[in-house]
Order: structure tokens, then sequence, then C-alpha cells
């Protein structure tokens, strides 16, 4: 028996990393919005590593802070140790990492949803989408709650149909024992082409099991830099340590006797799993001359003693589980709190998703994370915040946010799973970005904040402390630009001393700072008019001027980049009747529909000869160009 | 688009040539042409069927022919298209070519029927390019290599060299990705080393791209001597050599931009024959520095010197102006006894030729052999060939020297690896791939990495 509960502007299914972030956004934009779950007590949930940052997903929660998104804040509230990877190997690659304490990430993030205006949280499992006319109308729920609306985001993470394995047995379950979201895959995949990936994840065991006195320890930074960009991270202080401990041959040894066990290796898994994140028993079959891998021992909160152990993900039976992890040094008396286990579960082709992460084929629906075939929480708040911005500008009759390949992490992160699509769970790595010398983590305010500005997400207060934070940039760069500074005795000794040229005659400040073995700190002494600037200051104005060529090249690039995107295709163009475009071509560009010439040209089977093809074809019908899909 | 019209076989050789006419007016003007002996004309005939008839111009037979004719799409270029076949030889071809031409058909640009294939679907990008090099490959060498080129070993080559690069960008794409996994870090000292190696390669695979075009385009030769001094023989000679049919020069001028002859297994193409006959005047009247490019432009100087009399002031201008390193002297042999020696000037090659050339021939045969064969070696395991390919690798050798400068600069490796995704990324361009994909797929199938 249905009953009606009611109609909203935006319907959020899930409340994980990408469904918090999906609510909040469309909430703050002033739409109704109903934030549904399966468990209150799953809010922001990490059922995997209670990690937040990394390398490039640091870049990604950045930009989430700098659009008005909740994550970096989040994190910072709630991390545990921080360290900025990377740091030595060139501003590009630089990648902030938290670890977090999971029940207060989840607490913190279930309160800012409570608390949020127009936002409202209900424990609930969506069974069923309403679509009429190609148009969403609402969800139904298991219990027959009939919810309108103009637009649903889907996050439904590793819940749609999830099945986990661990060793010879499995069964239906969402993450952490929660339940799985059934129905829900089978009305969804009347309008999607849905498939299935697989995920896992290591066991938790307990602190005093674990012997500490014989693992490496990593200690987070002295000084620590935070996620969000509204604050500068003075008072923040690491509490816990990670460690690490290594497999050894023995390890290895009781796994591969085990392997048949494994349901992975039994054929009983179908979905695919994740490159970038294999579990122990594939990097002992993929790298069998590998002597040892690390495992990092990693605190999972204050309020408990489970730890995680990075590196251990594995679909083995509990006994083999305990077994082997029990050959490790450091672990030998190991008690495991919860194993290790491989879920699988359904998502969809991210090819049937616009950039805005509209589905193309139900206007108003929408999907984010997991669900769109990508991994990690970082990459899942980063799409579900702008899934949420989507689905309320829609509702709003406001233009879409299209985030550009050639301006964030996000924006290439997108543009990757709508344009490329995956074939195994998406993560992203600085390697998937072409412009990351200009994509950094820490100028994420400059090139994401006026975008968070004009969607309404972020306050005008952060954006003007933006503003000025770059005034000073500016205003400084041209001071060292300008400033000589004259050969002393001083000076050439400290040149010496760095291993550089001492000077002859005078020279810039800025000629000084650009030297690879000098930089904007050693020169102040010799800068007499140096004004004292924030920290975050001096670190652009030394980035700046030592990667400007690389800067202005990357900028060139992507200057030639977006003339292509901006080249815009009709969405109802019929390929077939676009001549000399190779078969495979025009079947794929059908099929994808690309909204430019740049989307098209990123799609696998589109070579440059069809590229050209294409360029020809909008030549001669040059009147076509200003109408766009989106 | 225009209709266009070409001869479609190799200059002056063989004994039947091909008229290629294409485009919307190819059949109608065939009509205007050509009188069927008996049956259809022209636009009563279905594709891919020919008619026997003659070529009129001015009411005058010009030749028997058989005219073929391909209806679009069914055609190489996927428009209308009309092949006329004559009797062979430059001359008669060439009339014929003139007659076609009128104010709807336009003498094709070099290449352009297979442009029109591109762009009709008729070809891919890299079928095309290896036609049109194949078409204009003149001699035997060219043709080797244009087949080569089709048969990948210059893709070999490069793909050779965008591996070693996808192979230090996913050592650099780990270090940076993977940042607590142990696995080696990346030590600048060896990925210098490797980076000097691959721009070593890289560069001598680049310096086939002159042979390449030699083969591809022919000498470009000027011949150069003051008046009277035989030029005008040698290069009657030279055509004689070649073929039977005298070129008819006067009045064709327009049309042959360029004499082409075979010698050995090189084509030779003997600039301009208006610049031919009027070298000198032309030296003169250019002025030194116009003359000193004609000559710098060229890849071989035939220098002509009558040794039995005494170096005059306009010989010795010539002799300070020639690249002496792509010059053979061609001496006049005479009973008289020569009155200099032209290795005194510091001639490498010299010919000496009789005066009715013909007994030096063989000689100068050989040395203009041995000079192209020294251009480069033909490069059995691939060479550059076109343009994109040498863009492409020109870019690539580019960014490797970039970043090598970064790397002996102490930059960090960030911008190391910027610069040789560019090289890579130029790489690719000739196979199609992308980089970023192709660097992450290779740090997931080499390395052992992740939670």
């Amino acid at each position: 028996m249905n009953y009606e509960m009611g109609t909203f502007d935006v319907i959020v299914v899930g409340a994980g990393h990408a469904g918090v972030e999906a609510g909040l956004a469309a909430a703050r934009l002033g739409c109704q919005t109903l934030l549904l779950t399966i468990s209150l007590d799953q809010i922001a949930n990490m059922p995997c590593n209670p990690s937040i940052g990394g390398t490039a997903k640091g870049h990604l929660v950045r930009e989430i802070d700098a659009l008005g998104g909740e994550m970096g804040r989040a994190a910072d509230a709630c991390f545990i140790q921080s360290r900025m990877l990377n740091r030595g190997k060139g501003p590009a690659v630089h990648s902030l990492r938290v670890q977090a304490d999971r029940v207060a990430y989840h607490k913190y993030m279930k309160q800012v949803c409570e608390m949020q205006e127009n936002l409202y949280v209900k424990q609930g499992e969506a069974a069923e989408i309403i679509v009429e006319n190609g148009e969403i109308k609402g969800i139904i729920t298991r219990l027959g709650a009939v919810y309108h609306a103009k637009t649903v985001v889907i996050c439904t993470g590793t819940y749609l149909k999830g099945k986990i394995h661990i060793g010879e047995v499995s069964y239906e379950s969402g993450p952490d024992a929660a339940l799985p979201s059934n129905a829900l895959s089978l009305s969804l995949a009347q309008y999607l082409p849905l498939r299935r990936f697989k995920t896992g994840t290591p066991c938790r065991v307990h602190r005093r099991s674990i012997n500490f006195d014989v693992l490496e320890r990593q200690d987070g930074d002295a000084e620590i830099t935070p996620f969000s960009f509204e604050h500068d991270g003075a008072e923040m202080q690491n509490i816990l340590s990670c460690y690490i401990a290594y497999t050894n041959e023995e390890t290895h040894r009781v796994i591969r006797e085990n392997l048949h066990r494994s349901p992975l290796y039994g054929g009983r898994i179908e979905g695919v799993g994740p490159r970038y994140c294999p579990s122990i028993e594939d990097k002992i079959v993929r790298f069998a001359d590998k002597e040892r891998h690390q495992i990092f021992v990693e605190p999972m909160g204050l309020s408990t003693e489970e730890y995680y152990l990075q590196g251990m993900s594995s679909s083995l039976p509990e006994d083999v589980q305990l077994a082997f992890l029990r050959t490790v040094k450091g672990l030998e008396n190991v008690e495991i709190l919860r194993p290790a286990y491989a879920i699988e579960y359904d998502c969809v082709d991210p090819t049937a998703l616009y950039p805005t992460l509209e589905t193309k084929a139900v206007r108003g629906l929408y999907g984010a994370g997991q669900f769109n075939g990508s991994s990690g929480y970082e990459e899942a708040a980063a799409q579900g915040l702008v899934a949420g911005v989507n689905a309320a500008l829609s509702v709003l009759g406001r233009q879409p946010m299209i985030l550009e390949r050639s301006g964030s992490y996000i924006g290439t992160l997108i543009d990757d799973l709508v344009c490329k699509g995956c074939s195994d769970p998406y993560r992203m790595m600085t390697s998937r970005s072409e412009y990351r010398l200009v994509l950094r983590q820490d100028n994420a305010d400059w090139r994401m904040m006026p975008i968070g500005r004009e969607i309404g997400l972020l306050p005008e207060s952060r954006y003007a402390a933006m503003q000025e934070k770059y005034r000073l940039v500016e205003a400084e760069i041209r001071r060292v630009n300008r400033t000589n500074l004259a050969p002393s005795e001083a000076l050439n000794a400290m040149l010496t001393e760095m291993g550089t040229v001492p000077l002859k005659t005078g020279c810039k400040v800025a000629d000084l700072i650009r030297r690879p073995q000098l930089g904007y700190a050693v020169t102040a002494p010799f800068d007499v008019e140096r004004p004292a600037l924030p920290a975050d200051v001096q670190e652009q104005v030394e980035i700046q001027i030592k990667y400007e060529g690389y800067i202005l090249r990357q900028n060139q690039a992507i200057a030639a980049a977006q003339k292509l995107e901006r080249k815009t295709l009709p969405t109802d163009l019929d390929y077939t009747s676009v001549r000399g475009l190779r078969l495979e071509a025009m079947e794929k560009l059908n099929k994808r529909k690309p909204l430019s010439i740049g989307q098209a040209s990123r799609i696998s089977g589109v070579s440059p000869a069809d590229i050209t093809v294409l360029l020809v074809w909008l030549e001669q019908h040059k009147e076509g160009q200003n109408a766009s899909g989106i | 688009m225009e209709t266009i019209a070409a001869i479609a076989t190799p200059h002056g050789t063989g004994g039947v040539a091909v008229i290629r006419i294409s485009g919307e007016h190819a059949i109608a003007r065939a009509d205007a042409l050509f009188r069927p002996l008996h049956g259809n004309r022209p636009s009563e005939l279905a594709g891919y069927t020919c008619a026997y008839g003659q070529i009129l111009r001015d009411g005058a037979v010009l030749d028997d022919c058989v005219l073929t004719v391909f209806r679009a799409p069914h055609s190489y270029t996927g428009e209308d298209v009309v092949e006329i076949s004559c009797h062979g030889g430059r001359f008669l071809t060439q009339k014929i070519l003139r007659t076609v031409l009128c104010d709807t058909v336009r003498l094709a640009e070099p290449g352009e029927f297979t442009k029109r294939a591109f762009l009709n679907g008729k070809l891919s990008l890299t079928q095309a390019e290896a036609v049109a090099d194949l078409i204009s490959a003149s001699g035997e060498n060219a043709v080797k290599c244009a087949r080569s080129l089709r048969d990948g070993a210059t893709f070999r080559r490069i793909s050779g060299f965008s591996n070693t690069l996808l192979e230090l960008l996913s050592d650099l794409a780990v270090w940076a990705d993977y940042p607590d996994e142990d696995i080696p870090s990346v030590d600048g000292g060896a990925l210098e080393a490797r980076l000097c190696a691959l721009s070593e390669e890289m560069q001598q695979l680049m310096a086939t791209y002159d042979y390449g075009r030699i083969v591809r385009e022919g000498l470009h030769t000027v011949i150069a001597g003051k008046p009277n001094v035989g030029k005008s023989t040698l290069f009657n000679a030279l055509n004689g050599f070649e073929r039977s049919i005298v070129t008819d020069i006067a009045g064709t001028t327009r049309d042959v931009v360029e004499e082409q002859i075979r010698i050995g297994g090189y084509a030779l193409r003997l600039s301009d024959t208006a610049g031919v006959h009027d070298t000198d005047e032309q030296i003169e009247r250019m002025g030194v520095e116009k003359s000193l490019a004609f000559l710098r432009d060229a890849d071989l100087v035939l220098a002509v010197f009558d040794v039995s009399r005494p170096l005059e002031p306009e010989d010795s201008a010539l002799l300070a102006q020639l690249p002496m390193a792509r010059t053979i002297a061609v001496c006049n042999k005479t009973d008289l006894g020569a009155l200099w020696h032209p290795e005194d000037y510091g001639f490498a090659d010299i010919v000496e030729i009789s005066a009715k050339m013909l007994d030096g021939m063989e000689q100068l045969e050989t040395a203009v052999e041995a000079f192209a064969s020294r251009q480069a070696t033909p490069a059995e395991d691939g060479m550059i060939a076109n343009e994109r390919q040498r863009t492409c690798l020109a870019q690539a050798i580019f960014a490797v020297e970039e970043g090598l400068d970064a790397l002996r600069m102490g930059l960090a490796y960030d911008a190391v690896t910027v610069s040789l995704e560019g090289a890579a990324d130029a790489l690719l361009q000739l196979t199609g791939e992308r980089i970023t994909d192709a660097v992450v797929d290779a740090v997931f199938t080499r390395f052992c990495v992740g939670k």
C-alpha cells in the first residue's frame, strides 16, 4: 500500500560521501532536499580506510572546499594525523592526506546534515524510481512511501545489490553489515546500463595484539596544512601515528596454498575489481617475484581500539586471513575484530551520463560516486557536489555547472568518466591530469572559488579573502621582479653555500628565487624591503616564479584545448550522415553524443583523423555551432 | 568542391598515361572532349564502365583513348571520376591535360585526389599518407621506403621511443602517486642517462628525414656554370639519358615546373627549365645574396667548367658561391689538355665528360648515385618520410631536451615529467594513443601498488 510523503526539489538516495555533499549543496542552494539513507548510523561512513586525501585525492578535497563543499572542513575537524605527501617532489604533486577518526567523522557529517536548512534527513530504502516520459518524477521507498521530486541523485555506493564474499561464503549485504539495496537496482536497470564492480577491504585488528615496537613508525607533519582554505592550521595537532609492517615469504606461501579457497580465483566473483587496489592475493599472484609487501597499520579513531591494515585487502576465508597475518613480524598474536571481505555491487556505465552527471536516458536523474564507476571517498564527494549542484541548478532554471578538464581535478575526473568510461573502479591520480602544473592543490582556491561564488555555494567573505590573498601574491611578484639585489659578500657567500653561482653584477630578486637551489625564504635576509606576508602568499609567490615558464606553457595548452572544448557538437547529430568518419567512430559518437569536439577527441575509438573530419563538418555547418544540447 | 584534373601516372614514363578528372563537372567535361567510336557518350555510361574513342581539341583528334567512368561515391575520391587512358609521353599527356582544363576544371594540387578521398571517407589518414607517398615516390628507393613505412619500420622505431618514454613516465607517476609504497625511487642520474640516449636515437631517426625527402621528392638539382659552357647540352643529355622523347620546353614552362629524370635508383629534379637556361643571367640579376640562396637550397649542384680555357672571373665568382660538399664538378673533356684542375679548388667529386656528353654519362651516374647514397644510409630500420612524422618527432626531441635541461638545472621532477609527457604525446599522435591513459595503464602493469 503506497502513501504520499510529500514533494521535494531534490531527492538524494544514499548518504555516503557523495550523498552528503549532494544533499548539502542542493539544500544550500535553496532547494527543498530529501536525503534518504538505509541507516542514519551509516551517514558519511568510512567502510574502508578511515583516511581522507592522498595523492590527487587531496587535490579533490581542496577543490571541494573551494567550491563550498563540506569534506575538507569535516576532515580538518576529525583528523588524528596529517601529512603533506610528496614534499620535495615539486608543488604539482604535493598532496594532503589525513588519518581521520571514523566515528567522529560520521557524527560530524550527520550533525551538519541534520542542522542544514532545507535538508531533510530520513532513514529509508529507495526501492523504485518513478519515471514518466523520460523524466524523473520521484521515488518509492520499500515501505511504500511516495516522494515526488523534480530531480533525483543516485549515490548508492556499494549498497546497490551489494554482495559480500569471504572465502567460500557469500551473502547479500551492504558495507559494514548494513542492509543492501536490491529492489532499486531492478528499477534503475529499466533505464540505465548497469554493470557489476567489485572492491574490498582488509581486516580490522585489535591494538593490544600488535607489537608496535618492531614496526616502523610514521609520524604526521610538524606543521600542519589544513584541507580547508578557511583556516591556517596553526592550532591543529597530530594525535596518533601510523606504522608500517611487511609481509614475508611465509605470508606469501600461506596465501598461495589457499588460493583455491578465494572466491575470485574460484570464479565466484563476477564483478571487476580495481587495479589500483588489488587484494593481497592479487599482488602475490601478479607480482610473484616481489619479496615483501608493505602493510600500513593505521588507527581507526580515538574512541576505538581498532586498527586498519592497509595493503591487506582480501577475500580469503577468515581462518586463512588469521594464518597469513600471524606470519607478519609484529602481528604474531594478532586478533581480528572484523575480517577482510570483497564486496560486489551494481553501478552504471558512466558514459551514459552527461558532464553534469545527469543521465542521458532520464531527465532529472543524476548519479554520483561509486554508482558512476569511481572509487574512493574523495572521488565520490566531488561527484556528489557536482550532481547536487546541477540538480539544484536545474530546479532553479539556471545554467548547469560543467567543470572543465583543464580547470580542475574534479573536471578531469568527471570528463574521464563520462567521455572515456572506465573498465574498473576509477581512482584519481595526478598522472590523469595533463595540466597538473597548473591544477595544484595549493591554488585550488584561486581556481575554484570564483565558480563556487557564482553558483552561490561559497560565502562572499571566503571569496573576498581569496581575492585579498592573490592581490598580495601579485603585488609581491611584481615587487621581486622589480627589485634589484647588488652583489655583496654575504649574498655571494650564501649563494656559494647553496651550490649556485655567485653574483658579479646586480640582479632581480625574482631571478634568484627562480634558481633551483634557492627559493623565496633564503633570499629574505638580502631583500630588505620585503613585506611580512602570510605563509600561503609566500608559497604562491615562490611557485609562480619558479614555475613561470612551465605554467605559461600549460596555460597555452589549456587555451588550445579549450578551443576544442568550445567547438560544440549538436546532440541530435546523426554521425552516420557525416561523410569520412570511420564506422567505429560513427557508432561510438552516435552512442556517446559528445557535447564538444574536445569530448569527442577523448572517446576511445575516435581517431585524430575522425576529429579532422568532424572539424571539417563543423566548418561546413557553421551555423550549427551555437546550438548545443546543454 | 571544384572539379580537378591531373595526370595520374608518373611523368614521362610508361607506354600508357592516365588523366584523371574528379568532381561534379567531370562527366560533362568528358562529354565535351570525347568522341566515342561507337556507343555511348560518357554521361550515358554507368559507373565502372569504359568506352573507346578519341580525344578532340578544336575538332582535331589528339589521340585514341579509353575512357572510364566512376560514379560517386564509388570512386577513388568518392566523387564522379573520369579517367582517360591515352598513349604515354609527356608531350601528348600535357596536351590532353591542357585540353581538359577549362573554366569548370582546374589543375589538381599535389595530393588533392587523395585528400578528397580522405575527406570523403575513402581512406584513413595513415592510409592516405602512405598512398600519397607511394604515388609521389620517384625511383626504386622511394618505392621501397614508402612500403617500409606502411609495413611499419618507422612506426616500430617510433613506438620504441614512446615505450621508453612511457616506462620512464610510469616510474615518475608511481613515484608521485604512491609516495608511501616501497618501490624504487627515481634515480636522477639514471633518468638523465636514459633521456640522453633516447634523445640521440631520436635525432638519428630525424637525420633520415633529409634522405627521406630526397628519395621521395628527388634530388633538387641545379646546373650551374657560365654561359656557353655546355649546361644546355648537359641538361639535354641528362634528359636523353632518361628517355627518348624530347621535352617540349618552349611554351610549356607554365606546366613544366621542373624536369624530373632518373639516374640509377634516384630521382633528380632539375630545377625549373627556364632557370636552367638562364642560370647565370638569373644569378647576376638576382644579385649575390639571391644566387647564394638558390645554390644553398639545392641538394646537388652540377657545376660545369671548361678546363681547356683559363679560369675566368665568372668561374671564380661561381667557385666562391658553390656549396662544395654538395657539388659535382662536371668538366668538358678536351684534347687540348686542362689549363687548371678542379681538385685544386677543393672539389672531391669530379666527372669528365666528352664533347658529345655521352661517354661521361655513366661516370656521372655513378657519381650522382654515390652522392645520393652518401646523404644518408637508406635506413632499413625505418626513416622519417613525411612532414607529419617529422613535426611530431621534432616536438618530441625538443621536449626531451627540455626535460633534460630541467633535470640538469635541478628542477623538481614534476617539471621534468611535464616535458616527457609532451614528448610522449607528440609521438603517440602518430599512433593515435593518448598519453594519460597510456601512463596509467603502464603504472598498473609494471608496479604492485595500492592498498
